[in-house]
């Protein structure tokens, strides 16, 4: 598996190419298009994490010391950083997830959009990803000492 | 002397800076305004040589900044055409004008069983505060409806005004719709029954002249940043004889005639109302700006905005798989609308990284949207500022980013 910050760095990369913003949303659109949306049975309140303005779900599981992560939102674009954090936090030991900084974001100049004020589900979705990380984490160490 | 908008433009110094590469088109007017050169100035030279606090003081500064402070309240007495400056009440905005209206008319003439009347299309803050004022009370808040154009169903008026009727709250004109209401039948037909009016005039005071004695409403409130001036600053215009009835909203300095542990009474009005070091400065700032708009002429605005908004319904009405929400027949020039099967996020982000401000989402009319079992629209909100050439930018980069995202 890629070093969890090769994964960063070759998204901030893929983007560096794009000199205009319309292309950079273009791209955001495509990968957002091309994530698969979630399994019907998550698109439900409970896994929906809601933001003023769009909505996002995320699901996530445990196999074989993995997270399978399973997300999505209403608006394209937002789908679209989903589907860049899926892909690098996908398939992820929950220790890899929360010893690593997420710096991607800032390189590729999407800050705004997870900022509090942006209201779109993002920061949240983070820092769901983040607390599904430290709960699974927590449930392995109990369940090796038991 | 014309309308001439180059003229005008150069007045606002925000107007000709790019963003992303891009020249500024703010078309998010309803949100808060742009501030001419002669306001910017204003504060900033109030702060540098004339800061003093009003009312108190017998020093110069002191004296110069009252002063200033009671012009304006006259300016803007003149600019309702309200009888008096007594009438005026300097607040923080519509929304602190219209909590105070509720708190002070609710303390001294709602009581359990009572009704207040609103509209469906008022923004949050003529809901809200009337909300908590019936939970205070154990009143009922009732609603106007509107149809599927966004225009009162006034035929209802007459059951909805009850004998337990003591308030109607209704904006002038709606800030998700562009609906401007006929407050003035609405404002008549409560008075044949006794009971208060208040209109929100938050969206209306920036686009057209306002006769608080020709429409004969109890309160009009508005905010200073939507109509050019500093934000943090607004008005409550309320009659005389009524503002005298009720009972100050807020204690502390300045509202106070007499003060011992014992007993307190209350300063006059204007002032009863104007507990605290108010926003001096802002409210002086405001005065300017209403000046400035008297200079380019109100009559004049009316004129211009009305071609303005004919051609940008023209245009909108051109593109294809775009919907408008709210058709009123009267309007001011603010346009909601949906384009089919893309979200307003993703489209507000695009346009934005055209240069282009709008503003997506519910407007803080939530049961506006679920009138229309929406999520939210994107609404473009112009002013005398704005251009035909922006409506064709705007329009050029709505196709655009229905292009990219369909």
């Amino acid at each position: 598996m890629t070093d969890y910050n090769e994964v960063q760095q070759d998204i901030v990369d893929e983007f560096s190419v794009f000199e205009d913003w319309l292309d950079r949303y273009n791209y955001l659109i495509e990968l957002g298009n091309d994530l698969p949306g979630i399994d019907p049975k998550y698109r439900s309140n409970e896994y929906l994490i809601n933001g003023c303005q769009s909505k996002v779900w995320l699901h996530a599981d445990l196999v074989d010391g993995r997270l399978i992560f399973n997300a999505d939102s209403d608006a394209i674009i937002v789908k679209g950083i989903v589907a860049l954090l899926v892909k690098l936090m996908n398939e992820r030991t929950p220790a890899e997830i929360l010893e690593n900084d997420l710096t991607f974001i800032d390189g590729i100049g999407l800050r705004q959009n997870l900022s509090p004020t942006r209201s779109n589900g993002l920061l949240a979705m983070v820092k769901k990803m983040r607390l599904y990380a430290m709960a699974y984490q927590a449930k392995e160490n109990q369940n090796k000492k038991s | 002397m014309g309308f001439n908008i180059k003229q005008i433009r150069s007045n606002f110094p925000i107007l000709s800076q790019q963003v992303y590469k891009k020249p500024l088109l703010y078309l998010d007017n309803g949100a808060t305004t742009q501030k001419p050169r002669v306001v910017i100035d204003t504060v900033r030279e109030l702060q540098e040589s004339q800061n003093s606090s009003i009312h108190r003081g017998i020093h110069y500064l002191s004296e110069q900044m009252t002063s200033r402070y009671e012009a304006a309240r006259e300016t803007v007495r003149a600019f309702l055409n309200a009888t008096s400056t007594n009438e005026i009440i300097f607040t923080s905005g519509a929304t602190g004008s219209i909590n105070a209206v509720a708190f002070s008319f609710g303390e001294k003439y709602v009581h359990a069983g009572d009704e207040i009347l609103i509209s469906e299309m008022e923004h949050h803050s003529n809901i809200v505060p009337w909300q908590m004022l019936c939970e205070r009370k154990g009143a009922q808040l009732k609603v106007i409806p509107f149809n599927d154009n966004g225009e009162l169903k006034l035929d209802q008026l007459d059951s909805l005004l009850t004998e337990r009727t003591k308030i109607v709250a209704l904006c002038h004109a709606s800030n998700s719709m562009g609906t401007i209401n006929p407050v003035k039948e609405v404002i008549e037909k409560a008075h044949a029954k006794g009971i208060a009016v208040l209109i929100d005039g938050a969206q209306m005071v920036q686009h057209g002249e306002v006769d608080v004695r020709e429409l004969d409403c109890d309160f009009y409130v508005f905010s200073s940043h939507k109509i050019f001036g500093p934000t943090g600053s607004g008005v409550l215009y309320g009659k005389e004889s009524l503002l005298e009835e009720l009972p100050p909203y807020q204690g502390g300095g300045d509202m106070v005639d007499q003060v011992s542990f014992e007993r307190t009474s209350y300063n006059t009005l204007p002032f009863k109302f104007e507990a605290g070091t108010s926003n001096y400065i802002g409210a002086i700032g405001l005065g300017v700006a209403l000046e400035y708009l008297h200079s380019v002429g109100l009559d004049k605005i009316a004129i211009y905005e009305k071609e303005l908004s004919g051609y940008a319904l023209e245009k909108l009405a051109r593109i294809d798989r775009l919907k408008i929400y709210g058709n009123a027949t009267d309007r001011i020039s603010v346009f909601s609308f949906l384009l089919q099967n893309i979200h307003t996020y993703d489209a507000g982000l695009i346009l934005d990284k055209m240069g282009i401000a709008v503003r997506t989402g519910t407007h803080c009319t939530q049961p506006v949207m679920d009138h229309f079992s929406i999520d939210g629209t994107i609404r473009a909100s112009l002013v005398f500022y704005n251009t035909r050439e922006e409506i064709d930018v705007l329009t050029a980069g709505i196709q655009k980013t229905m292009e990219m995202l369909s």
